[in-house]
This record gives C-alpha cells, sequence and structure tokens, in this order.
C-alpha cells in the first residue's frame, strides 16, 4: 500500500511540474525587464551581503571635519581646504602660525611661541580628520620655535556624507542589508503562516474553514497602520522581532490566495485518487495540495518583499524602525528630507536606491506571473 | 436599493463592536501607561490620576463604560492632550484630512482615467508605453520619497509653491499631488486593462455599428465598464486618503489626524487611538459601501433587491 502510494504521488506530479517549471524557465528568460532585474537585484543582494565588508569606511565612523560634503568621486579634502583646516585645527595650539604651506601630500607648518612650543602639538594635526602621522621635524634650540609636518589624509566620499559626517556611501550599503534582510523575513514568516493555514483551511473545508476566514476577515477590517503600530509599541526596539510580527500580519493575503487555490485543487483526481489510496491528510497537503499552489506563492512572494521593504522604510521613516546607529534606506531617507536643503545627495542617493531595488522586484514579479501564470497572458 | 444600505449598515455593527473590541484589549497589553514619564510620577499623584481617569478600575470595567460611553457619543478625554476631548481633536483635524484627501481622490479618478483610457485607445503605441511607465513609476516610489523630492524641486529649486502649511490654494498643490500620484499610477493601470477589454465587448461593437462617434462610445459605452474595477480598488483606498496620510501631513506640516495614530500610540493616548481607530473602520465601512451601490448604479445586472 505505502509503496503504491510513494509510486503514485512521487512520479506523476514530478514530471508535470518538471515541466511547467521548465516552459516558466522560458518564458521568463524571454522577459528582458525579469531578467534586467534578477542581475539587479543580485547585484544589490551582493552588495547588501559583502559591499560593508569592502566599502572604505565603517558605516558608523564620524568623520566631523566632512559633514554634508556633496558626492564625489574624487578624494577629499580640497586642496583649498587643507589649509584652512590645519589653521583650525590648530587655532587652539596658541602657536603664532608663520607658515603653512602644502607640497604635495604634505603639509608643512612652521609655529612659533615666546613660551616654548610643547611637542605634543602635534597631535591638534592627527585629531582632525585631514592629516595622519604628524610628526615634528624640527625644533629651534631656544624652545620657541617648530617645524611640523603631516600628511593629508584622502579619504573617498563616493556618495557623499550625512548630516554627522558618515559615510552615506558605507551606510547605503549597510541599509540595503539591512532591508534586504527585513524583507525576506517577514515574507518568509508570512509564506509560512500563511500557506499552512490556507492550505489547512482550504483542505479541511465546510465548518472549519468558515471558521477560520471568518478570522482572516476580522483581522483584514483592522486597520493595518494601527496593527503595526501596536507592534512597535509591542516590540518596540527590537527590528527583527518587530520584522517577524510584521510578517504574522501580511500572512493575511497569502491564506486567502492559497485556500482559493486548494479548495479547486481538492477536487482534482489525482488528490481524489490519493485520498482513495488511503493518505492521510497531512500527507496529502504536504505531497500534492502545496507543492501545486507554489507558483502563485513565488509570485505573490516577490511582490511582498517590496511591500515588507516598504512598510520597513516608512517605519523607519517616521521613526519606529531601525534604530541609529544602524541604518536601514527609510532612516536615510527621512534624514534626507530633513536635510535636503544644503545636502540633497542625502537625498538622492538612498531614493534612488530604494527606488531601484523596488522596481526590480516588482519587474521580476510581473515577470514570474506571468511566467508561471498561463491563464493571464 | 434605501432598505439595502440600510441592511449593510447594520450588518456593519458587529465588525465595528469586534475592531473596537479587538483594538481596545490589544492596547490595554501593551506594555507602558499614559501617564508614564522618564521621571516616574510620585505614587499618590499616579494613583489620582488614574482615579480620575477611570484607569483604576478593572480592565472589563473599563471596557463597558467606555462601550456606554461611545454608544451615547462620547469618546471620552485625551490623556495626552489634557483639555481636549477625543472628539474635538478629531473636529479640528479630520475636516483638513478630508478635505486634502478629498482633492487627492477626485484628482486621482479623473487624471488616473484619462490616462488609463488614452493609453487603452492606442494600445501598443508609444502614448501607451509612456502611460504604462508612468504608472509603474507611481506604483513604485512610496510617497515619503516622492514628497521630499517635490518639495526639494517644486518649493526649494524653483520656488514655485510654499513648503509647508495650509495658507492659501498653492499649499494644497504638493500634498495633492503626492498623495495621489500613486491612486493615479494605479487607476490608470486598473482602467486600461479593463477598457481594453471594453473595447473590445459587443455593446461597443453595437454602438460602434450604429454609427456613434468615437468620443461618445468611449466615455459613455467603455468607460462605464472599464471603471469597476478601479472603483472597488478606490473604496478601501478612498477610506485610507481621508483619514489622512501619516507620511504627507508630516512632511508638508499638515495639521490633519494622520499624525494621532502614531503619536497616540506611542504615547498610549488611549482614548484618542481608539478615536481614530473607530474613525478609520467607520470610513472603510461607508467606501465599502459606496462602491457597491456605484456597481449596482454603473451596471445594470447587479441588483440588490
Amino acid at each position: 500500500m505505502t509503496d503504491m502510494t510513494e509510486v503514485s504521488a512521487g512520479m506523476v506530479p514530478e514530471v508535470k511540474s518538471r515541466s511547467l517549471w521548465q516552459t516558466a524557465l522560458i518564458r521568463l528568460r524571454k522577459n528582458v525587464a525579469a531578467m534586467l532585474s534578477i542581475f539587479v537585484l543580485g547585484f544589490l543582494g551582493l552588495c547588501g551581503i559583502f559591499g560593508p565588508m569592502i566599502a572604505p569606511h565603517d558605516y558608523a565612523e564620524v568623520y566631523p571635519a566632512y559633514v554634508k560634503v556633496p558626492a564625489s568621486i574624487s578624494a577629499y579634502p580640497r586642496a583649498d581646504d587643507v589649509i584652512p583646516e590645519a589653521q583650525s585645527a590648530l587655532r587652539r595650539a596658541r602657536l603664532d602660525l608663520e607658515l603653512v604651506e602644502m607640497n604635495g601630500e604634505v603639509l608643512t607648518v612652521i609655529g612659533t611661541s615666546e613660551r616654548g612650543v610643547d611637542e605634543r602639538v602635534t597631535r591638534y594635526l592627527d585629531r582632525s580628520d585631514l592629516f595622519t602621522n604628524a610628526r615634528v621635524v624640527e625644533v629651534s634650540d631656544d624652545g620657541n620655535r617648530i617645524e611640523m609636518q603631516a600628511d593629508v589624509d584622502r579619504l573617498y566620499f563616493l556618495f557623499g556624507t550625512d548630516a554627522n559626517g558618515r559615510d552615506l556611501f558605507s551606510r547605503v550599503l549597510i541599509s540595503l542589508r539591512v532591508s534586504l534582510g527585513i524583507g525576506l523575513l517577514a515574507a518568509g514568516v508570512a509564506l509560512v503562516i500563511g500557506v499552512l493555514y490556507g492550505a489547512t483551511a482550504g483542505f479541511l473545508g465546510g465548518r472549519t474553514d468558515n471558521m477560520m476566514m471568518r478570522v482572516v476577515d476580522v483581522l483584514y477590517s483592522l486597520p493595518f497602520i494601527f496593527f503595526v503600530i501596536l507592534l512597535v509599541v509591542f516590540f518596540g526596539r527590537n527590528v527583527v522581532l518587530m520584522f517577524i510580527a510584521v510578517g504574522c500580519v501580511e500572512w493575511l493575503d497569502m491564506a486567502r490566495i492559497v485556500r482559493g487555490q486548494t479548495l479547486s485543487l481538492r477536487r482534482r483526481e489525482f488528490v481524489q485518487a490519493a485520498e482513495a489510496l488511503g493518505v492521510g491528510s497531512g500527507a496529502i497537503l504536504k505531497r500534492h495540495i502545496i507543492p501545486n499552489t507554489l507558483g502563485t506563492v513565488i509570485i505573490y512572494m516577490t511582490l511582498l518583499i517590496p511591500k515588507v521593504i516598504l512598510l520597513e522604510s516608512f517605519l523607519s521613516f517616521l521613526g519606529l524602525g531601525v534604530q541609529e546607529p544602524l541604518t536601514s534606506l527609510g532612516v536615510l531617507i527621512s534624514e534626507g528630507a530633513k536635510n535636503m536643503q544644503n545636502a540633497p545627495d542625502m537625498l538622492i542617493f538612498p531614493a534612488l536606491t530604494l527606488t531601484i531595488l523596488l522596481f526590480a522586484l516588482n519587474f521580476l514579479g510581473d515577470g514570474l506571473r506571468d511566467a508561471l501564470d498561463p491563464k493571464d497572458r | 436599493m434605501l432598505s439595502y444600505a440600510i441592511r449593510r449598515l447594520l450588518g456593519a455593527i458587529p465588525t465595528l463592536f469586534f475592531i473596537i473590541t479587538a483594538a481596545f484589549f490589544m492596547m490595554r497589553l501593551a506594555p507602558g501607561g499614559p501617564f508614564d514619564q522618564e521621571r516616574a510620577l510620585e505614587a499618590t499623584v499616579m494613583a489620582n490620576l488614574n482615579a480620575t481617569f477611570g484607569l483604576d478600575e478593572p480592565l472589563w470595567k473599563q471596557y463597558v463604560i467606555y462601550l456606554g460611553n461611545l454608544v451615547r457619543g462620547d469618546m471620552g478625554p485625551s490623556f495626552v492632550y489634557r483639555d481636549l476631548k477625543v472628539h474635538q481633536i478629531l473636529a479640528i483635524g479630520l475636516p483638513v484630512s478630508i478635505k486634502l484627501g478629498g482633492m487627492a481622490l477626485a484628482l486621482a479618478m479623473l487624471v488616473g482615467s484619462a490616462l488609463g483610457s488614452i493609453a487603452a485607445l492606442r494600445q501598443n503605441s508609444a502614448v501607451d508605453y509612456g502611460v504604462i511607465a508612468v504608472a509603474t513609476f507611481g506604483i513604485t516610489i512610496p510617497n515619503f520619497v516622492v514628497a521630499p523630492v517635490l518639495l526639494l524641486v517644486f518649493a526649494l529649486y524653483f520656488d514655485i509653491f510654499p513648503a509647508g502649511g495650509l495658507n492659501g490654494w498653492q499649499s494644497y498643490v504638493l500634498p495633492v499631488i503626492a498623495l495621489s500620484l500613486p491612486q493615479i499610477a494605479v487607476v490608470a493601470r486598473l482602467i486600461r486593462g479593463a477598457m481594453i477589454e471594453a473595447l473590445r465587448s459587443d455593446h461597443v461593437r453595437t454602438a460602434r455599428a450604429y454609427g456613434l462617434p468615437t468620443r461618445m462610445i468611449v466615455i459613455k459605452h467603455a468607460l462605464r465598464a472599464a471603471c469597476l474595477p478601479a472603483i472597488s480598488y478606490m473604496g478601501p483606498a478612498a477610506a485610507a486618503l481621508l483619514t489622512g496620510s501619516i507620511v504627507v501631513e508630516q512632511i508638508f506640516g499638515i495639521p490633519g489626524i494622520g499624525r494621532y495614530f502614531v503619536q497616540g500610540a506611542l504615547n498610549r493616548d488611549y482614548t484618542l487611538v481608539m478615536g481614530t481607530v473607530i474613525v478609520v473602520a467607520l470610513f472603510v465601512v461607508i467606501f465599502n459601501l459606496i462602491v457597491d451601490l456605484l456597481y449596482a448604479l454603473l451596471d445594470p445586472r447587479v441588483r440588490y433587491d
């Protein structure tokens, strides 16, 4: 008996489903927008995973000398800024500056003081973000005159810096990681709950189905934003927990879709055949129903991820999501919106990143729908 | 039709009751209370405050009292905005939100259906692709990106419209656009899809055979069928628009009720949160009803008798 079920359950759907997936793949390959989206998503995913490791700056490192500098592919500091910055760095050193000059990458400063010069004044230069390796070249015999040199530290801020002087490029990379991670996590939770709930309701049918779906209806009619804000109130400072909770809210659509599919699958011959062979409900669900709903579920999942990313960005925008110094695209956009008057880069780059990410996910979702759902074409 | 509407409204009462109950208890389950501050209040002060607002009663009793007051139309005092009752707060903010949302709604319907119809009439032309591109853009980009960018371009860079507040008609332009853009996109997409189908349908072909002018056919016959999906989408969307958008109101500094959703919950302002939840739920119920009635009006096959 069990042997027979295994044969019938193992052979038939596999052959059928493989051809379905193959045709779907062929259709997907023809869809330029979807294929391009896959590459873009792959690239953004790699950026999120490996970007923060190879980024030139730590996402939380603050450069007080470079607050809100504009995006640039050439290095900071600018040649014109070096000397004024050196002067201002040495202002507290109580030196009369005789000479401040740049020679290539090396800054030379000659200062005098009537009360004698302490050799430790070099630390004023080191303390600035612009200079490293400040050293004393020569101290005059009476100790009132000092010549020192420092190397100019060349830093690259491809996307500029934020209001605290943190490198925006590194912050965009880490926020990609956070946003994608949260999107996948919450969508995964929604997927598991939604599929199990929907398949169970649809498969059991009758009164149980009715009850289970009424619960979904009531949850539907609660204002969504209220739900989310309540979750924030509960889980406040723990973003991971919060988005597991968001996943627990987002499963409603998934449950409805899967239930609908299950209702129709249940009447199909292969399910009846499995039932006639005495396969248990759980096994039928696992073996026949859920794999057959997978196409729709995958489509919905690709559309759910951007939804969750948007939600996270929205919450972070309101200041309820990811907390400093960690960051997400929503946080960066919200900061950008506050500073757009004097630092438009802070808004443009995160907004552009989010837009590209959402576009790619949406195009891929549409492409998958076209590929997997032959009725729609 | 009238009796149907009344029956529907009565049928919504259990739903509203469920929502109110769920919201009430979920809010109370959340840790913290409305009078918690950085430095804890003195125990007696706290006890007095709790007694004044009836928070010292057992939860079920508070619930019964709240429901009783609600039936009499009293939403209770706000815990945080001490001098105001919840209905006063809502009475100040809601008209602003409704005005803004109503304009956005009207704009979305008009522009969305116009774009969608034009795209459908010239299917697969450059115009069509243009509309699809704009619609995809509008759906994808969230309004907390659109709104600051609009501000940046039109208020700061070109200085055409004011950057915030509500003084004169100019100050409505940017928020209305930011609010309606995603809706325009969805409506245009829905109308385009339905219009392409409607233009191929028998009744439109018959109208063409009668020799009616294209404009007549499109507006009177095709659009009537094509706007059904858009209308069922717009029902819940309208409820969301009219009850205030948190993001747009925050960015443009508009004193609507959107902000109370967030602030109320964060301050544990129990009554205010309940007030906003009830307002949203009422709008959802009402707009679902309006959608169903519009359906009957537009599609003669739908009957509610």
